[in-house]
């Protein structure tokens, strides 16, 4: 089993790739792998409820821990107590705390 | 020892939002007091370009001082010098082919020209690498 | 350290480089004895199509003289002993024959990009 840490920076609203690289999370957890999906800057944006929402939390339930930045919320008035089921606000320490624990990362 | 991470950046500064993430990222490892090597490719490499200037802002009536307009390369310079002071490194190599092209020959100080291979070395040689293309 | 390096954006700055800056990247660290392989999705799945052809251009009267020749840069490097993957669900949302590739591509459906990334020591998306 390995650990696998997806950086996700762009939305699903203007970008009809990004529910792949959800898909992808999804897949790599039924590999038998260790998932993190780490939204960031308009990554973020369908956490508010929306949409996009529903597939986000299906990519929670799926077993993946979906992520946050604190930062990219705040700075688009996400509240964090208003985050869609399945998604979490965290801090960009995280990034870096599993890139240290040497989780295959990949930024999209 | 510490562990190593190596960030490779093709974004220029002031056209995105991956460029500042980049520094958050970078800066954060820095206060966790990893070393940090960093392969600029691309415009990427304008990132420490040493004659980024500040300016006013006239439409929010902020004077040069009062704008203080963030500069990446100062954000790097300050981030060195955060390293420097924990003993760890922030090792910054520019692309040099990619300098070359942009006329971004001029960078700050602990910025060094290199290739592609001292990416490959450098990602051998960390704990991890995150490529952050652009797009 | 085994890498896969993929290519997703396709003819961002083609023209001004003559390259793809990732196909040129990785055929450099090739040459640095990297072990790595490409893996070719969305748009960049074009790459790998015979006919591409970006010469003719000229500005001001200045030609250009080297185009971008991204399908022979991929051949190139799958010379080299780099593996070429592509995600066939991509050319078939394209339009893209198979008849219209270059030799010797690697296909592999979206559906098992996981497994593809589980063999490899890391996975940097440019």
């Amino acid at each position: 089993m390995a650990k696998f840490l997806l950086i996700e920076s762009r939305d699903p609203f203007d970008n009809n790739v990004v529910t792949r690289q959800y898909d992808l999370a999804v897949n790599l957890v039924k590999e038998g792998n260790e998932v993190t999906l780490f939204l960031i800057q308009n990554g973020v944006l369908p956490a508010r409820p929306g949409s996009h929402s529903a597939l986000l939390t299906a990519t929670a339930r799926s077993g993946v821990e979906v992520l946050a930045d604190d930062f990219s919320l705040r700075e688009r008035g996400i509240a964090d107590t208003r985050l869609v089921e399945g998604v979490k606000a965290a801090p960009l320490s995280v990034i870096v705390d599993q890139l240290a624990d040497g989780r295959k990362a990949m930024w999209h | 020892m510490s562990k190593t991470l190596t960030f490779a950046l093709m974004d220029p500064p002031f056209e995105n939002a991956r460029s500042t993430t980049a520094m958050r990222l970078i800066d954060l490892a820095v206060k966790r007091g990893l070393n940090v090597n960093v392969f600029a490719y691309e415009g990427a490499v304008y990132l420490p370009f040493a004659k980024q200037a500040q300016h006013p802002n006239a439409v929010h009536g902020r004077s040069l001082e009062e704008e203080n307009h963030p500069l990446p390369r100062a954000w790097i310079a300050a981030i060195m010098k955060e390293a420097a002071a924990k003993g760890t490194k922030v090792d910054w190599v520019n692309c040099g082919l990619c300098v070359d092209e942009r006329g971004a020959g001029e960078a700050i100080e602990g910025v060094r020209r290199g290739s592609p291979a001292d990416f490959w070395k450098f990602a051998e040689g960390s704990d991890n690498t995150l490529v952050i293309g652009t797009k | 350290m085994k890498v896969l390096n993929i290519v997703e954006a396709a003819y961002r700055g083609t023209l001004e480089e003559q390259d793809d800056p990732i196909i040129w990247i990785c055929s450099a660290m090739k040459g640095a004895n990297a072990d790595i392989d490409v893996l070719l999705r969305g748009n960049a799945v074009n790459y790998a199509i015979k006919a591409q052809d970006a010469s003719g251009l000229s500005f001001g009267g200045q030609e250009q003289t080297q185009p971008p020749k991204i399908a022979d840069d991929l051949v190139r490097l799958k010379g080299k002993g780099v593996k070429i993957y592509v995600v066939d669900d991509a050319l078939r949302e394209r339009g893209i024959e198979p008849s219209e590739l270059i030799d010797g591509l690697d296909f592999v459906p979206r559906s098992k990009l996981a497994r593809l990334f589980g063999g490899y020591d890391q996975v940097w998306h440019w």
